[in-house]
């Protein structure tokens, strides 16, 4: 079928979309790179002069940018932490014959379909609020001290709440892995005398793995960019408690009018994000062979 | 020691009964096929036995002991899955062990054993492989020396040749026939194909949608089937069944002759007919021949340098000492 003129037309016809995407992807970058090394805050007008590598020193030596990297890093690894171990657990307990399966199926992935905002919204106000949340009553009933979530632990709290939002995601994927497990494998380590612990251990998750894999990998993507859950709960806070990267660039530029240290912390989020993706490729690309 | 007596076993799913009660011995070392059409309960017998699936009713026993309620793998018996259900992620000497690694044998000793095996099934030289990397019959070879190294009081088989070509099927089925003639263990082996039966068996044991048609050795079933179903489905090419007037002369609602006790003839004969298409296999031909004793063609065997026409005219001579004579409810008429 590929023949030479067949190639050259495909890329021919697929040039237009490939510029396009191109162009969308290049312009802002390339904008944000010159940004980074301009000293340029919207409350001091006038000239933009080069400063080459300074906004960048001052970004990096913030005491808050460590804070912020720590938060990241814990954010993203406790939604992984969570979703995987739930979503494994959903998938086994989903793959199970039961009454009204579909509509349990259904109500579990239903999370997904709403939006970061009204998610985070929901439970702050609804559930996590010390006074009349849900939690809060219920810990009013049997007498202990309601906890003051966005207050007292405010990361944990937006790593619950992601978690929540980012659970269908990874049962979902599990799930559908788990259905294309060979019931004969199951059947045959149980006649080779593996009891339930080691036939899921030895047999469900060996299957599980790359799907696995695949669940960590997109997350992660998505999880370094946790911002709408952090703006409408915390709002950093308090201090710098559950400020991350993202919403550390966000104070640089749009709270302090400082776009070129927003635009250089921009520069360095998107150098951590393809360091994370190389290693997760690598990772899956080993997985992926076997 | 396997020694499987099954005692009025009976399996429903739901409120379809795919078993009714069903009683069958089955001795030490005895190598029996369970073979059936499609959909005839030889698979679910087969895992009733393994204890993959609950009796709703009856009780097996293997040894003397009941084993009813006690879970497949306390059981003693090993099974090679139609699909072998290889753990893809483990090496083949990982597969081999397994059974082995969860019944806690240390090390020295799984090695021991898997080698043993590896070198009964000519496995050596892949255990390192995964079995995705293997061929069809080399994975069948692993399936097998998975059950063989569990030392099993009965192997069960259910339909492990069906994923095979047919060249590999011939030589897996000359394996598996060697293989239990060395280890003398049972085996039970479940299978649609009527050649693997007759070849391999000690004991067929025939199924029709849950019933046991009859049981005995390959001969028996051949020259004295108990019924119609039995001589249909035993024998390749099938056995001429033919009803209406020419069965009632013998006194029969039906009568059977299998296609080799025929007699092909020019000139004369009992039935008139007109030859139609002709298989030639070179050892054998036969010929589907169009006679008024019946609606369906006759099937005659001869030898393979017999050639006649298309549309040419002969005449049929059933050898009387061969007929099969059948009553109204397709039974066996001595």
């Amino acid at each position: 079928m590929a023949t030479k003129a067949s190639r050259a037309a495909a890329r021919l016809m697929i040039s237009p979309a490939v510029l396009l995407l191109l162009g969308w992807m290049i312009v802002p970058l390339a904008l944000t790179l010159y940004f980074s090394f301009l000293r340029y805050n919207l409350i001091t007008p006038g000239a933009h002069p080069f400063v080459g590598w300074e906004n960048y020193y001052w970004f990096v030596t913030d005491p808050s940018f460590k804070v912020a990297m720590v938060n990241t890093l814990q954010l993203v690894g406790g939604v992984l932490l969570i979703t995987v171990v739930g979503g494994v657990i959903f998938a086994l307990l989903l793959d199970l014959p039961m009454f009204g399966q579909g509509i349990i199926r259904i109500m579990v992935i239903a999370p997904f379909f709403v939006m970061p905002t009204v998610s985070a919204l929901v439970w702050k106000n609804m559930l996590m609020n010390p006074v009349n949340g849900i939690f809060g009553q219920i810990a009013k009933a049997f007498g202990f001290q309601p906890i003051d979530f966005m207050g007292q632990i405010p990361l944990l709290s937006i790593i619950l709440i992601v978690s929540w939002q980012w659970l269908p995601f990874a049962t979902l994927i599990l799930f559908t892995a788990m259905q294309s497990l060979d019931r004969e494998q199951l059947e045959a380590a149980e006649m080779d005398g593996a009891r339930w612990p080691s036939r899921f251990i030895y047999i469900v998750l060996p299957h599980l793995s790359r799907a696995i894999t695949v669940v960590i990998l997109i997350q992660t993507i998505f999880l370094l960019s946790v911002f709408a859950e952090i703006l409408v709960t915390t709002n950093g806070g308090p201090g710098t408690a559950s400020t991350n990267l993202t919403y550390l660039i966000y104070v640089s530029s749009l709270l302090q009018f400082d776009v070129g240290m927003g635009s250089a912390g921009g520069v360095i989020a998107i150098i951590l994000a393809n360091i994370v993706a190389i290693f997760l490729m690598r990772m899956i690309g080993k997985n992926l062979d076997a | 020691m396997g020694r499987i007596i099954l005692d009025k076993v009976t399996k429903s799913f739901g409120e379809v009964e795919v078993i009714p009660p069903l009683d069958l011995e089955i001795d030490d070392g005895e190598f029996v096929v369970f073979v059936g059409p499609s959909g005839c309960g030889k698979s679910t017998l087969l895992r009733l036995i393994a204890g993959l699936e609950d009796v709703s009713g009856g009780h097996i026993s293997i040894d003397g002991k009941d084993a009813t309620e006690i879970p497949p793998a306390k059981r003693g018996l090993a099974m090679v899955f139609q699909s072998y259900a290889l753990y893809p992620h483990m090496s083949v000497r990982k597969n081999i062990a397994f059974p082995l690694r969860m019944a806690g044998l240390d090390k020295a000793e799984q090695e021991k054993r898997v080698m043993q095996a590896a070198e009964v099934l000519n496995l050596t030289d892949y255990l390192d492989r995964r079995p995705g990397q293997l061929s069809g019959g080399q994975r069948q070879r692993v399936a097998i020396g998975r059950a063989i190294v569990r030392e099993p009081a009965a192997f069960l088989f259910d339909e492990p040749l069906s994923n095979l070509d047919a060249a590999l099927r011939v030589g897996m089925r000359l394996e598996i026939s060697e293989l239990h003639k060395r280890l003398a263990t049972t085996m039970i082996y479940v299978t649609h194909d009527q050649v693997e039966a007759m070849t391999m068996a000690d004991k067929i044991v025939v199924l029709q949608a849950g019933v046991i048609e009859q049981v005995g050795s390959p001969l028996e079933l051949y020259q004295r089937p108990r019924n119609t179903f039995v001589a249909g489905f035993i024998g390749s090419p099938k056995m001429n069944l033919i009803g209406g007037a020419e069965a009632e002369k013998m006194g029969a609602a039906t009568i059977g002759i299998r296609p080799e006790h025929i007699e092909i003839s020019d000139t004369e004969g009992t039935w008139k007919g007109r030859v139609g298409v002709s298989e030639h296999l070179g050892s054998d031909t036969f010929f589907h021949v169009q006679t008024e004793a019946s609606p369906e063609p006759i099937t005659v065997r001869t030898t393979g340098e017999k050639a006649l026409e298309y549309g040419q005219d002969v005449f049929l001579t059933p050898r009387p000492e061969h007929l099969h004579r059948f009553d109204a409810a397709g039974l066996r008429i001595e």
